[in-house]
């Protein structure tokens, strides 16, 4: 499994790096979230992939039964989800009005402010 | 006293937060805004003069004990730089009064300023590395719309690439935070300090330091990364650049000094000459990208990535003397470059322009900025007695020290190409005559800078001078700052015991 998923996280990675290096401004956001699912699935992938319970801990015991999943992972990819989420948002609407004012969506014509 | 820990967080967030109550009413705002960043730097030399007299504080959030909760830390060199964080809060806060235009200001600059501090703040003093991973998303979040704000064509241009590239250094800290998590089960910092040299796999985590390198590395603008921050730098108001150029790139330098003396140390003849190389090639492209510059904001923009090559220098030698150096050269750098972005802010009001060529004559009817420039332009130079000319010497002395003379070499060399850049801006904006054929520009260009104006600038530029003329304190203060980077076993007591 953990296989499969690093040739998935790769090919995830591959992917977004391919649109990123596109011109074009709605390749580059989805370039952008996919390089976020990458960045998730790897973070899931190297917190060890177990087929178990959840780490709840019952009543009257000191830690949970075994063999239990870590929910560290878990928690980081929750969080990494939303601040992802919310700066996509943004990007999506940056690169509308980035469209907008330039009227083109070739990030070739966007080098005013390298001259 | 644990409360001095959070209140850099805390105080920004409130004002923030009252601030957006006040959405309306823009007076009030900007009394909350002095009001909120002389708090925050009262608060900063507070914690600073805390943590100097009882050492290294810790705070454990919700009191979860050290590896499995979030831990605060302030050690001298996140407390210096909180400091640094609160007098360029305040001094910016306090031009962008006079400078920032009434829509921007009804547009909520002034809390997104704070919430700018709040991240800036938090990952200055957070112990744990995914929470470091959060704060540089809430800084970076602020900074987007920061830099957006107001929506001119140039803004909207530089944006796309600072967020691109912004947005793919987070992933790859994230991803390397993950992989990290993966081999040795923790994300505290202190506690990732002492799993680490029993990992597994030594070649992994070299990998993992490699990746930690570049994610920062395009945060602080080191070289083969830096292209977004001359082409977005300049974009945005005069107030907001100062503070990005102050602050941003120094949280990665910050970041980056963290995890290399902390948890990245074990390959250190690998790692640490690589940073070495990287500080070298960041001096010379930064410097010599200035020299072709006829734009006041990126000739400025362009040095921001080239001062950044000494402070990892300092890192990259990694000895007592170094660290210190380093530490001392990031405050010095970001006061002397933020009093040089707000005087090119001044220049502007002035002539309407920041096109060098367009310039001029400013020296007569505006001697006190001349000098507020000057002052700054000289010590970011390297000139005795000023404070750039002592963090430059205890950076060659160190680098002579370590026998590293090729970066000795091109450190100084590149002393003198940034004082030709400063000498070529103090040529063409003060002394040579205004041209006359295009000197009228857009807006209406005051004939005397206002008080407003240079208040703030004249608070930086004496504050570097006080560091030159006062550099014994100062860099006690660093070396000792550096002596618990180098010896982190202090941190990590102070993290696994402390905070109960």
């Amino acid at each position: 499994m953990e296989i499969l998923l690093a040739f998935v996280v790769g090919g995830l990675y591959a992917a977004a790096v391919y649109l990123m290096l596109r011109r074009s401004l709605v390749k580059l956001i989805i370039g952008l979230i996919l390089l976020g699912h990458a960045t998730n699935l790897l973070i899931f992938t190297a917190g060890r992939l177990t087929r178990s319970q959840s780490p709840i801990v019952p009543v009257g015991d000191a830690l949970p039964p075994v063999p239990f999943a870590d929910p560290v992972p878990q928690a980081l990819i929750l969080t990494a989800i939303v601040i992802g989420f919310g700066v996509q948002a943004f990007a999506i609407v940056l690169l509308k009005r980035a469209y907008q004012t330039v009227g083109s969506d070739d990030l070739d014509a966007m080098k005013a402010t390298d001259a | 006293m644990k409360l001095l820990l959070v209140l850099p967080i805390l105080i920004p967030l409130a004002t923030a937060v009252l601030m957006l109550l006040a959405w309306r009413r823009v007076r009030l705002q900007r009394a909350l805004n002095v009001a909120g960043a002389t708090a925050l730097l009262l608060a900063s030399v507070a914690l600073l003069a805390f943590v100097r007299r009882d050492g290294i504080q810790v705070v454990q959030l919700g009191n979860w004990p050290a590896p499995f909760g979030i831990t605060f830390v302030a050690d001298l060199l996140s407390a210096m730089l909180v400091v640094l964080a609160g007098v360029l809060g305040l001094a910016v806060a306090v031009y962008s009064l006079f400078s920032l235009d009434v829509r921007r200001e009804a547009f909520g600059y002034y809390p997104l300023l704070h919430l700018l501090l709040m991240g800036v703040c938090g990952a200055f003093l957070t112990g744990d590395l995914f929470n470091l991973y959060v704060w540089f998303e809430v800084m970076l979040i602020a900074s987007f719309v920061l830099l957006t704000l107001g929506g001119t064509r140039a803004q909207l241009e530089g944006a796309v690439k600072y967020v691109t590239l912004n947005l793919v250094s987070s992933a790859i800290f994230l991803a390397a935070t993950g992989l990290l998590y993966g081999i040795s089960g923790t994300l505290n910092m202190a506690d990732l300090a002492r799993q680490l040299p029993q990992a597994a796999q030594p070649g992994l985590t070299t990998t993992i330091a490699l990746l930690f390198l570049i994610a920062f590395g395009i945060k602080a603008a080191v070289f083969p990364l830096f292209f977004w921050l001359p082409a977005s730098y300049h974009t945005p108001p005069i107030a907001i650049t100062t503070i990005f150029s102050g602050l941003l790139t120094k949280v990665g330098v910050y970041a980056m000094i963290r995890v290399f003396t902390l948890i990245f140390v074990q390959d250190a003849g690998f790692t640490h000459t690589l940073i070495l190389v990287i500080a070298g090639l960041t001096m010379v492209t930064g410097v010599l990208g200035a020299a072709a510059q006829m734009d006041f904001r990126r000739l400025l923009s362009f040095h921001i990535v080239s001062q950044i090559g000494y402070a990892l220098m300092g890192l990259g030698l990694f000895s007592r003397l170094a660290l210190a150096a380093a530490i001392f050269f990031t405050l010095h750098v970001s006061i002397a470059k933020a009093a040089l972005f707000l005087a090119s802010g001044v220049v502007h009001r002035l002539q309407g322009s920041y096109n060098l060529k367009k310039l001029g004559g400013l020296f007569q009817p505006a001697p006190v900025l001349s000098v507020l420039f000057l002052l700054p332009a000289l010590s970011l130079a390297g000139l005795p007695p000023l404070s750039g000319f002592w963090a430059k010497f205890a950076l060659v002395r160190a680098g002579l020290e370590s026998s590293q003379y090729t970066i000795v070499a091109v450190a100084l060399g590149v002393s003198v190409l940034t004082l030709f850049s400063m000498t070529k801006i103090w040529a063409e904006v003060f002394w040579k005559p205004q041209p006359a054929s295009d000197a009228v520009v857009a807006e209406i260009p005051a004939a005397k800078p206002s008080l407003g104006l240079l208040l703030p600038l004249a608070l930086l530029a004496s504050f570097s001078v006080v560091m030159g003329l006062l550099a014994e304190p100062f860099f006690a203060l660093a070396s000792q700052a550096a002596e618990q980077l180098l010896n982190p076993t202090g941190y990590i007591n102070a993290v696994m015991q402390g905070g109960r």
